[in-house]
């Protein structure tokens, strides 16, 4: 074998090798978590509250905070970031207009979570007295959510080809019937998708909601927007570092951990076949 | 006589369940041009693409039959596919230069090969883009980017690349049909300046192009070699009705 | 008609002005919070002071150097790790492995980049470090490598993907070139795609970055906190982020040590937005080419 080859040979399984360690790796990691808490779950874990000072019992009242602080930002952030996926897309002017937005968005993807915990805590819960509960996790999680969705919903429209829309203004449709009736609907299952992917993004975070929304118990479901909930990001790293019998509680925190993991990589996953399909079938 | 330069011999093609090419023999002639024509689908690019294993990249892609390069199957087990295509350089349909360097374009596949000094490099890909009448379209610019020439310019740049490697044989798989008519005039030209250094075999479905340059033409047509023979024949007198029906336009 | 149609652009325009609105809210926030803390305590003191005390009764210090020098380690830690492992994940999903295998292996990576930092904190906290401190023998495993490993496994699949997209965008007949000039796959790779594919690549890298310096869970979790700087890879240390996330709860707003934490977010989103914008930078200039 030549000198070439060998390097040939060489290089290619040098990738190889390295693609098999992070797939190992990986492999690790989620057996790890997953055989740990998969004999922790049962109907009473995810029906119940914790009981006994957080060593026994379910974690019903954090999947349902999750629950409603994912569906509140995201309901607060979609129309928000359709919309301004519409501005881009279809009106584009001024230029340094939008030029100065897509610098706000890309700016707002690089910003540590941390630093949206800090600025909900300054604005919603401590500057316009929301206090930590739940309206001032979500507001913040919908900042959060809101460039990630612009990014997802513009890609999609961009992806609609011009001549339907310049075939819709040719027949003297106004611009907002033509975004309304053609591009919408067209792009709607990639807006779609990438919101999903947002979902399980925001459903995982806990930085932000530290210190805007999250409590470690809380006894009562959240029945209003100024309460504060428990959250199930939040809840396992409580669990590992909070309370007093941490051997009781491990078991606990990995238990909530494959349930949050199943949620996120479940609604993920959802995405990923919408699309799949999508792409499949696309006609044009 | 003319000598032989590289051969087929009953050559069978598959891609998958898929037959492309059935029983082909044919040579392409040293210092010789020799045009492939066919309708689209025919297999003719195909069937450029088994003289330098191109087709090795297709993994359903499967083989029967030889190919004898100057009395070497390149086809054997023990052949060294890289240095085949060394000998056996390649210009495709569309220019794709590398977005590199016009010099460091010319002097890829020197440099892979790691044996030449660096004056050696450098003579070389001066000589190269010679031969590709480049040379003073290029030579106070060598540094600047290859996507910066036109589209004859890159599919000349194309030629010298492949030239650098010194092949014995040019494969140009319809060089032209990205062109405008001035480009593909001066690179029609160039092939017949270019025959005396390289065999030529190019795939065409220019007709006229092919009756201009070629000394030889295969004519093939759903995967068979119809004809193959001097061009003036194949031209002028065609042994079969279906080359005739082409060349007259009944279809294609 | 009219009406809608206005009503309509008006809409629009308001939720572009929003995403511009809520960046200039962050920034403002963290800058009239952290700002005050530079009236009592130099910038350079805070910048390039050693001592961490902010809750010291008499004499509080507020020197941020160890934890900044903490974020960068742990940062360079990870990505000593998730660099060679990503992009080498990257060139295998996407120049060597069959068509089925790149199937299955592109989503598999998304759905990994998908998974709540808090459970590779969870990991690293109780399962890895623990491993690691018997396996050196050490007093505890909350240190700087349980942390570039856990920081790094989380990135990786940030640059495998980002990179592989840059990767497949190479056309093929560029690939088909140097192959027919008798290049070797190896050297097509190193010699053609890389090179063609390099801002996608360093622009991964710069995700893979930012993403890391501004991770919170993971560092607090597995980092160990002590604000020291960490002698070798065995010691804990204490990231920016992670001071930020565990001492707010401890503070009352408006003092001292709640501005300092703001300050300290404040040198955070210098230090992202400008990554950010070198990637841009890096974007653009393939742009224009």
């Amino acid at each position: 074998m030549s000198k070439r080859e060998l390097r040939n040979l060489a290089g290619k399984s040098l990738v190889g090798i390295l693609c098999a360690i992070t797939a190992g790796m990986l492999i690790v990691f989620l057996y790890g978590i997953f055989s740990r808490g998969i004999g922790v779950l049962s109907w009473e874990f995810i029906s119940q509250p914790p009981r006994s000072g957080m060593t026994e019992g379910g974690i019903f009242p954090a999947i349902v905070g999750t629950f409603w602080l994912t569906l509140l930002s995201i309901a607060i952030a979609l129309p928000m970031g359709i919309l301004c996926a519409i501005y881009l897309y279809s009106y584009g002017r001024p230029l340094w207009f939008v030029k100065l937005v897509k610098l706000a968005i890309n700016t707002l993807v690089g910003i540590p979570s941390i630093i949206y915990g800090l600025f909900g805590m300054a604005v919603f819960v401590n500057m316009l007295s929301l206090d930590v509960s739940l309206i001032s996790g979500a507001l913040t999680l919908a900042i959060l959510a809101l460039p990630l969705i612009i990014n997802a919903a513009e890609e999609a429209l961009q992806g609609v080809p011009k001549d339907f829309t310049e075939a819709s203004i040719a027949l003297g449709a106004p611009i907002s019937k033509t975004i309304l009736r053609v591009v919408l609907p067209t792009a709607m299952p990639n807006i779609l998708t990438g919101t999903i992917i947002s979902i399980g993004r925001v459903a995982g975070e806990t930085a932000p909601i530290m210190f805007t929304a999250a409590t470690f118990y809380s006894r009562r479901l959240p029945s209003s927007l100024s309460h504060e909930v428990m959250a199930l990001p939040y809840h396992i790293f409580a669990l590992m570092t909070e309370g007093s019998k941490g051997s009781l509680q491990a078991p606990i925190a990995y238990g909530s951990a494959v349930v949050l993991l199943l949620m996120v990589l479940g609604v993920s996953s959802i995405a990923i076949i919408i699309r799949y399909r999508f792409r499949r079938n696309k006609q044009w | 006589m003319v000598k032989a330069h590289i051969c087929t011999n009953n050559l069978n093609l598959w891609f998958g369940d898929n037959h492309v090419l059935y029983d082909v023999s044919m040579c392409v002639f040293e210092n010789r041009i020799t045009a492939m024509i066919g309708p689209s689908g025919c297999g003719k690019s195909s069937l450029l693409r088994c003289f330098n294993r191109m087709n090795d990249l297709i993994p359903s892609a499967r083989i029967q039959g030889s190919i004898l390069l100057d009395e070497e199957d390149i086809y054997h087990p023990k052949a060294r596919v890289t240095d085949i295509r060394t000998r056996v350089g390649m210009v495709f349909q569309k220019p794709n230069p590398f977005p590199k360097s016009i010099f460091n374009n010319v002097a890829f596949g020197l440099k892979i090969q790691g044996k030449h000094s660096k004056s050696e490099i450098m003579d070389r890909v001066e000589k190269s883009l010679k031969d590709a009448w480049l040379w003073d379209e290029v030579k106070d610019r060598l540094h600047s980017s290859a996507m910066s020439l036109s589209g004859g310019q890159q599919q000349r740049l194309c030629i010298a690349r492949a030239l650098a490697n010194g092949p014995r044989v040019l494969l140009l798989d319809e060089p032209t049909s990205a062109l405008d008519p001035q480009s593909t005039a001066k690179i029609e030209e160039l092939c017949l300046d270019l025959k005396s250094k390289v065999s030529i075999l190019i795939v065409t479905h220019n007709i006229a192009q092919a009756g201009r340059i070629s000394d030889y033409t295969a004519f093939m047509y759903l995967g068979e070699l119809v004809e193959f023979g001097e061009s003036s024949q194949v031209f002028t007198v065609p042994k079969d009705s279906r080359t005739e029906d082409y060349l007259t336009g009944v279809f294609g | 008609m009219q009406i809608m149609e206005k009503s309509f652009k008006t809409l629009s325009y308001i939720a572009a002005l929003f995403s511009i609105a809520a960046v200039f809210g962050i920034i403002l926030s963290i800058f009239l919070e952290g700002l005050p803390l530079f009236k009592v305590v130099s910038i350079q003191e805070f910048i390039w002071g050693n001592a961490w005390y902010p809750t010291h009764g008499e004499a509080p210090q507020f020197g941020i150097r160890n934890l900044l020098i903490g974020s960068v380690y742990a940062t360079l830690g990870a990505l000593v790790i998730a660099v060679p492992l990503g992009l080498g994940s990257a060139i295998f999903i996407s120049e060597i492995a069959t068509p089925r295998l790149r199937e299955i292996a592109k989503p598999a990576v998304e759905l990994l980049a998908a998974i709540p930092s808090v459970v590779y904190g969870l990991f690293g906290m109780a399962i890895l470090a623990p491993f690691i401190r018997e396996l050196f023998d050490l007093s505890t495993g909350l240190n700087l490598l349980s942390t570039s490993i856990i920081l790094g496994l989380m990135v990786v699949p940030i640059i495998a993907s980002m990179s592989e997209d840059a990767l497949s965008t190479v056309p093929k007949h560029m690939r088909e070139a140097s192959l027919a000039l008798g290049a070797t796959q190896w050297e097509t790779i190193t010699g053609v795609v890389l090179p063609a594919a390099r801002s996608g690549i360093v622009g991964s890298v710069l995700q893979g970055f930012g993403r890391a310096i501004g991770e919170t869970m993971v560092v607090l979790m597995v980092a160990g906190g002590s604000a020291q700087i960490p002698g070798s890879i065995f010691e804990s240390l204490r990231p920016l982020t992670s001071t930020i996330a565990a001492e707010m709860g401890e503070t009352v707003m408006g003092d001292l040590h709640y501005r300092s934490l703001f300050a300290i977010a404040i040198v955070l989103f210098l230090i992202t937005f400008v990554t950010n914008l070198v990637a841009e930078l890096v974007f653009l200039k393939r742009r224009l080419k």
